[in-house]
């Protein structure tokens, strides 16, 4: 499935940089797992550089890595409470791993690997299976009665628990999908306005502003994703361990 | 669609999954225990800092209550010993004025005392020259001489109706 060069979807080519293959597999080193690379070594540098010799009255960055702890542990607290807290260094490495992915793409020349499903198919399901252990693990069998809704009239049961379980299967679709489409159509966005800016000449201009507009837009969506992502992962951590 | 390129997928899961276990091990074990540190120190300091103010101001606060209580003992002491020493005073001028008033009785009766003394002394001895001088005046006009008892008890007669 490969695409032209100048197809705005080239952007999402995923090119092996080491070539490294077990058995029929590959599993080279791409250029996806360098940027994945790049956003764990950034977000550890960002944190354990600026807390170096921590100070009482905090430096720039050090009130930003502040900033960031507080801001997702507000996050966990109010949305799962006291007993979320286990789960805080869970929901912050998605955080900030979705935040850095979806910033650094942003960056020219860049990849993007929060706009590929596979990768954010699998954030989702890591989320999903530990939701749902955090329940079992909680509740024992009784985490099944989730799929009740409470006060509901018996008559109703045989049809409104299939549709719980459905909507509960589905939450790591819904969860992957968003991500990977706002990555994917922001950045498809951005490539197919660039691709006009040369080819109109001095009206080039308009495409460029557009870009400019766009590029704005999309660190937003960029933050914004990152935060919706990192909350709907607490309020599955909530409905698992408050059962509603 | 690169996305949907399935021949990626091991891959990019791989690396995925090596690269989010490192993140998680690393902020769990390393960053944020970092940044949890510098947070709580702060937290404690500041609760710490503020605890060691209500301190200080509940000290200063029992410091002033005790410099009060000890302003208002020593006006009440002060109030005391002037009401004591007024009374006391007041007290000693009374009797001293007394005593005084006593001395000035006594003096002024003693001097009477006396007054009369000399008095009755002054006339006792009038009566005597009187009698003399009758007795004298009498020898010289008559070339009697009366005997000093009868001079006397004329003396004493016409002193009678003097009196």
């Amino acid at each position: 499935m490969a695409v032209a060069e100048t197809s705005p979807l080239h952007q999402f080519t995923v090119e092996s940089l080491v070539p490294i293959h077990v058995g029929t597999f590959n599993l080279s080193f791409s250029n996806s797992a360098l940027f994945m690379v790049i956003a764990v070594a950034l977000i550890t540098a960002f944190l354990v550089l600026s807390t170096r010799g921590a100070r009482l009255v905090p430096t720039r960055w050090q009130s930003l890595a502040e900033l960031s702890y507080e801001f997702v542990a507000g996050m966990v607290r109010e949305n799962v409470g006291h007993e979320g807290r286990p789960y805080f260094p869970f929901v912050f490495s998605i955080f900030m791993f979705v935040l850095f992915g979806n910033l650094i793409s942003l960056i020219p020349g860049s990849f993007a690997f929060t706009a590929h499903i596979v990768v954010t198919f699998a954030l989702a399901l890591t989320v999903f299976i530990a939701v749902t252990l955090v329940g079992f693990i909680r509740h024992g069998f009784h985490f099944l009665s989730f799929f009740v809704p409470r006060g509901m009239p018996a008559l109703m049961v045989p049809l409104m628990v299939p549709i719980e379980i459905l909507s509960y299967l589905f939450r790591p679709i819904s969860l992957s999908v968003r991500l990977f489409a706002n990555m994917m159509a922001g950045h498809t966005m951005l490539l197919v306005f660039a691709g006009f800016i040369l080819s109109l000449g001095v009206f080039g201009v308009l495409p460029l502003a557009i870009d400019v507009a766009l590029i704005l837009f999309e660190v937003l969506v960029a933050v914004l994703q990152a935060y919706v992502f990192a909350i709907l992962t607490c309020l599955y951590f909530q409905d698992a361990i408050h059962l509603h | 669609m690169p996305q949907f390129d399935v021949s990626t997928f091991p891959q990019q899961l791989v690396w995925l999954a090596i690269s989010f276990v490192t993140l998680y091990v690393l902020m769990t074990k390393l960053a944020l225990p970092r940044v949890g540190r510098a947070l709580e120190e702060r937290r404690q300091r500041i609760d710490g800092d503020l605890e060691k103010a209500a301190r200080l101001k509940a000290e200063a606060e029992a410091v002033i209550a005790a410099y009060e209580k000890a302003l208002a003992d020593a006006r009440h002491q002060a109030q005391l010993t002037m009401k004591e020493t007024t009374e006391r005073l007041g007290a000693e001028a009374a009797e001293r004025q007394r005593q005084a008033a006593a001395a000035i009785a006594e003096r002024t009766s003693a001097a009477e005392r006396r007054i009369a003394a000399a008095k009755a002394a002054a006339m006792a001895s009038l009566r005597d020259v009187a009698t003399d001088v009758a007795r004298a005046a009498t020898a010289r006009l008559i070339g009697t001489d009366i005997d000093a008892g009868r001079a006397g008890a004329a003396v004493d007669r016409a002193m009678q109706g003097r009196r």
